[in-house]
């Protein structure tokens, strides 16, 4: 019997010829990544009886969650990170404003093929759109990892999902990941490892990809794997840190359920509040009032996004009253978006343009929502009081619709915008 | 401290799909660092009569998908700091499963229990045997796995951790 992806990765990881679901095993991940929350791993890694971290160099921080920090409470936060990687020798440290750590770390080339993340944020199996098998784990888990070097797993089922078809024109990956989320369920993948193959991910370019491993989180995803093929090695080129093997499913891999979608028939989607398997067809939430737009964070607010986006608010204004927030995800895309003359449509659009990070997505700072309003986001949660307060709705979009919400103040597909 | 291994406790019921965000709310992850502390923001955003009323031992017993969300492990050590003795879930987000595990808090799935419990009855629980007993009657649930018991009889992720470091050393 062939295996699936993660068998093969954590079967190689835990030092073992081949590992199957339920099976558990004890792994020495090749990343260990960790945000603003290295502070708190820190102080429970002392707790343990920890000294020197036992591999410096498998060690990632990047601040993204609070960053440029809001109160002296994070900024003190901050301050023991940049001092913990000062003692412990830690090379791979991003300090404020560099970006979301997800998508940092896959520009750093730190997320590569067949290699295993393990992450202190629920949105670690983004590292899937390299090819990787990233897990989201807890902050004790980490601070365990930098103690021993190794952490218990269990072997997990697999998920086979294809999507046949590509997408329309005017339909993103956000719109397929909402589909997938809507129809699977919260927990539709609940402790499963997701593979996503067919035509309809093999045509995504590497941005919009990156969508999908991260937001299979949401359907409960332990991890999720997009094939790399070359659009992926390409653009590792020049980034990877090391040299990578990527490992593929046997074809007659063992999976737990098979789900196949059609791209081609796909519409654009919007999850409701307040979660994120909440999905209907825009369609049908079209013209509800909005009082923030949001554009930003590791799952669309990349340079592709921001392009998308800019292209529908140029030579449009923000409509009266309303708030349009955009973040890049990184520094690196920032600039892009700068010398493309993006952040310049932005800005003359009425948008308010912020520093590479996290931004409202959880309710930290630099817009948050008042009580009673409502948001549309690129991101990837609308849980009650995901953006600071219980009392107001998030509902999540693509770029473009995000956008032109903006524009009309109102949920609106570009489309019907009008000249 | 060993884990006491037959729990007996008042039943808290709440439904499927909650999030750790209404466990413990977003706002306070970089403000609460304290354990002792975090008790009092227990489910805050789900229920504002719990952290003001559990007591020791109760137990929490859930639909599917319990705990789903964000990583955060203060959603589990808001619940052991609540002096939860256990929670019973038709399922659990990962994450938190893992995290009440690592804070020897035991998190059990045992679905069709959970559909019989009332709110507010009192329920037994043996670990060891995987048995639950409730005024409907009794059920099992799968055994857990023998790291787990592991960290538990440590008394958590904490001391296990501290005790291969020191076993290393030697």
């Amino acid at each position: 019997m062939g295996q699936t992806f993660v068998e093969k990765v954590l079967a190689k990881k835990a030092g073992l010829d081949r590992a199957g679901p339920g099976q558990i095993v004890e792994v020495a991940p090749d990343v260990a990544l960790s945000h603003d929350n290295a502070a708190s791993i820190y102080s429970t890694f002392q707790k343990m009886g920890g000294k020197r971290v036992v591999d410096p160099k498998m060690i990632v921080i990047i601040l993204d969650h609070a960053t440029p920090a809001p109160t002296t409470k994070h900024a003190e936060n901050h301050r023991i990170v940049r001092e913990l990687v000062k003692e412990q020798s830690i090379d791979h440290f991003y300090d404020v404003g560099r970006g979301v750590c997800h998508q940092v770390l896959v520009e750093e080339g730190l997320a590569l093929p067949g290699e295993l993340v393990l992450g202190s944020d629920s949105h670690t199996p983004h590292a899937g759109v390299m090819g990787g098998c990233g897990v989201g784990i807890g902050r004790g888990e980490m601070a365990s990892i930098w103690a021993l070097g190794t952490l218990w797993l269990r072997v997990p089922e697999t998920l086979k999902i294809t999507v046949n078809g590509c997408l329309p024109k005017g339909v993103t990956s956000k719109d397929l990941a909402l589909k997938l989320i809507g129809d699977l369920g919260a927990d539709g993948a609940l402790y499963m490892s997701v593979e996503l193959h067919g035509e309809g991910i093999e045509t995504l370019t590497i941005s919009e990809r990156a969508v999908l491993p991260n937001m299979m989180a949401e359907m409960g995803a332990k991890c999720s794997y997009i094939p790399p093929d070359q659009k992926t090695f390409d653009y590792l080129k020049g980034r990877a840190k090391r040299a990578y093997k990527p490992v593929y499913p046997d074809p007659d891999a063992e999976y737990i359920r098979i789900a196949e979608f059609d791209a081609s028939s796909m519409e654009p989607m919007v999850a409701c509040p307040h979660t994120v398997d909440h999905v209907r067809p825009l369609s049908e939430v079209a013209g509800t009032p909005i009082n923030q737009a949001f554009l930003g964070t590791c799952t669309n607010g990349r340079l592709e996004d921001l392009k998308a986006a800019a292209q529908v608010i140029k030579g449009r204004q923000v409509a009266k009253g309303i708030r349009f927030i955009v973040i890049p995800a990184s520094s690196e895309i920032y600039l892009k978006a700068l010398q493309a003359g993006y952040i310049q449509a932005f800005i003359e659009a009425g948008a308010v343009v912020e520093s590479p990070g996290c931004g409202p997505c959880m309710g930290n700072h630099m817009g948050v929502p008042a009580i009673g309003e409502v948001s549309i986001s690129t991101a990837n949660r609308n849980f009650k009081g995901r953006m600071g307060t219980k009392e107001s709705e998030i509902y999540l979009a693509n770029p473009v619709v995000v956008a032109a919400s903006a524009v009309a103040g109102e949920i609106i597909h570009p489309k019907d915008l009008g000249s | 401290m060993k884990e006491k291994s037959i729990l007996r406790g008042r039943v808290w019921k709440y439904g499927d799909d909650v999030n750790t965000d209404v466990i413990f709310p977003g706002k306070y992850t970089y403000t609460v660092n304290e354990p002792s502390e975090m008790a009092q923001y227990a489910l805050e955003d789900l229920d504002p009569r719990f952290a003001k009323e559990v007591k020791p031992d109760d137990i929490i017993v859930a639909g599917k998908n319990w705990g789903c969300g964000s990583s955060r492990e203060q959603a589990a050590i808001c619940l052991k700091e609540s002096g939860v003795g256990a929670i019973i879930a038709k399922s659990f987000g990962r994450i938190h499963y893992r995290n009440c595990l690592n804070a020897a808090l035991p998190a059990l799935i045992c679905p069709e229990a959970v559909d019989v419990i009332e709110d507010k009855e009192i329920i037994e629980i043996d670990l060891k045997r995987g048995e639950l007993r409730c005024a409907a009657g009794s059920f099992s649930f799968p055994p857990l796995p023998e790291i787990v018991w592991e960290i538990f009889d440590a008394g958590g992720l904490i001391p296990y951790t501290r005790k291969r470091l020191e076993s290393s050393r030697d």
